[in-house]
């Protein structure tokens, strides 16, 4: 298969950029969207030019490192995955391929396809861990954790931290991100302690350096760990929580909805064990 | 000596707190935007009346003004749910006006292929040109229906007149229609939108949140246009 790259070259964060035309022949079916990348580099080592510069690691879809822009879809043609997983044979012969770096104000390009995502490092530094001493590892029956509880908080913290929801978001917004830690701790009781303190932190540094969301959904088709929107709606309900209950860190009162759980004809303290998230029962 | 408790920082009040944040400023949005959803249900309802006959719509058009009178005093009430709706509009513009301000910020370059949008549809890209739409038609409404400062209508109209001769002027009953078509896509996502930015999810729900805002919209659209369509039609004349 031929196909023809246009891809953004850029030598340094302070030099503009531009796009180049390549062309590269004998791609087959197989060739993984990064392999593409490498088979470009090997031909323009060859001729003894600049090879493109861009984030790869471990190649298996776990470690968040790769991150382009294919033809206006992060990541590539095919939902949840990341780039390193995409085949080319989502093309045929003569395709143009465009690749991009992830746009974002968060995001400088540094060089080519290669942003600087820090960013959301910064976020999770300013609160998206737990507070706890790290010695001996606890006999894990002390703390039993709800089963339907682990498996939410799991799936939450499936976030590998490449930055595509923000890259597909045309606000270039983190709730996602943002979101799937918050949730991701709040479900569990080690995150209770410090869950309304941690929300609002996080907000902040979110907020200092990305866009806001306006529900789009552009970023849960992008995202690799298919992480959902309910995220973001459980993201505003704690940030409300904590800025209008004046909340820090405590046992969470169960935030189901009252009128609807009455209109159903259950009490709505009963405990449903299919019921998430924050189902904690109530603190006497 | 080591503090045990870790000083407690100055904070404003929740309200200022909550608005700071662009979070905040979504709950707003919703806010309002639940005020504005009663509203433009209740006019489309009240306006059913031109259904009836010309009396009683001119009647239930007089009955606003003396709303909950003798009891309130003569068009207190009626100012009353003025001010509160221009307060939720204000509010409306002003957090969508600063909102959009942050996210042009956060997103200063754009790509240059066409963006393959997978989930944000028609409706939920077009929300800033449709509110706009909406709020340019909004003036134009109340200047012509409620101030009756058109050229379309003579002294001493009812307001029943007026709605005839603004719906029989093409392009007066243009505009009508075509605000109510963006009106509808507005509704739609914001239906949609407000439980997410409320904060309102639960996977008993969820899948409800979606045929809401289908109903929503096409309960009131639906009504709306039809005032247009049926005067245009002569159903009423």
């Amino acid at each position: 298969m031929r196909l023809t790259l246009e891809v953004w070259r850029q030598a340094d964060a302070a030099t503009p950029g531009r796009f180049e035309r390549y062309e590269v022949d004998g791609v087959t079916a197989e060739v993984s969207m990064l392999e593409l990348l490498d088979i470009l580099n090997a031909q323009l080592v060859a001729e003894g030019r600049e090879p493109v510069a861009f984030d790869h690691d471990c190649r298996e879809g776990i470690c968040g490192t790769c991150g382009i822009m294919v033809n206006g879809q992060p990541h590539g043609p095919e939902d949840h995955t990341p780039a390193c997983l995409q085949r080319v044979r989502a093309f045929s012969d003569g395709d143009v391929v465009t690749l991009e770096p992830w746009r974002a104000g968060a995001f400088p390009v540094l060089r080519d396809l290669v942003v600087d995502r820090s960013a959301l490092d910064r976020i999770i530094a300013s609160g998206g861990y737990i507070s706890t001493a790290t010695n001996a590892a606890p006999e894990a029956l002390s703390l039993p954790v709800n089963k339907h509880q682990s498996e939410a908080a799991m799936d939450h913290a499936a976030c590998i931290g490449c930055g595509a929801c923000v890259a597909a978001c045309p606000n270039g917004a983190a709730q996602l991100f943002a979101g799937a830690k918050v949730a991701h701790l709040a479900e569990l009781p080690q995150g209770q302690v410090e869950r309304y303190e941690r929300v609002r932190s996080m907000v902040a540094t979110m907020e200092s350096e990305f866009g806001s969301c306006t529900n789009y959904g552009e970023c849960v088709p992008a995202c690799p760990a298919a992480i959902g929107l309910d995220v973001i709606a459980h993201l505003n309900r704690d940030f409300r929580t904590a800025v209008v209950s004046e909340r820090r860190g405590e046992v969470p009162e169960r935030t189901d909805v009252r009128w609807l759980a009455r209109l159903r004809g259950e009490a709505w303290w009963q405990s449903d064990p299919d019921d998430r998230p924050g189902d904690t029962p109530k603190r006497s | 000596m080591a503090a045990t408790a870790p000083e407690r920082s100055k904070r404003s009040p929740f309200i200022v707190e909550l608005y700071r944040s662009a979070l905040g400023k979504k709950y707003v949005m919703a806010i309002t935007g639940i005020v504005g959803l009663g509203y433009v249900l209740a006019h489309m309802i009240g306006n059913l009346k031109l259904y009836q006959s010309a009396e009683d719509f001119n009647l239930y058009a007089e009955t606003l003004r003396e709303l909950l009178y003798p009891i309130a005093p003569e068009g207190l009430v009626l100012n009353l749910l003025r001010g509160v709706l221009i307060l939720a509009l204000v509010g409306h513009v002003v957090a969508a006006a600063q909102l959009t301000a942050m996210n042009r910020r956060a997103r200063p370059e754009s790509y240059r292929s066409k963006r393959d949008y997978v989930a944000a549809d028609f409706a939920a890209r077009t929300m800033r040109w449709t509110g706009v739409i909406v709020l340019l038609f909004l003036f134009y409404h109340l200047a012509d229906l409620t101030w009756a400062v058109t050229p379309l209508h003579e002294a001493g109209d009812t307001v029943y007149d007026r709605v005839l001769n603004s719906f029989n002027n093409p392009a007066s009953a243009g505009f009508y229609i075509l605000a109510n078509l963006a009106l509808g896509f507005h509704l739609y996502h914001g239906v949609w939108s407000l439980f997410q930015s409320m904060g309102w999810n639960n996977r008993r729900f969820n899948h409800w949140r979606r045929t809401l805002a289908v109903a929503f919209t096409v309960v009131v659209i639906g009504g709306n246009l039809s005032f247009v369509i049926a005067v245009l039609t002569g159903v009423i004349s």
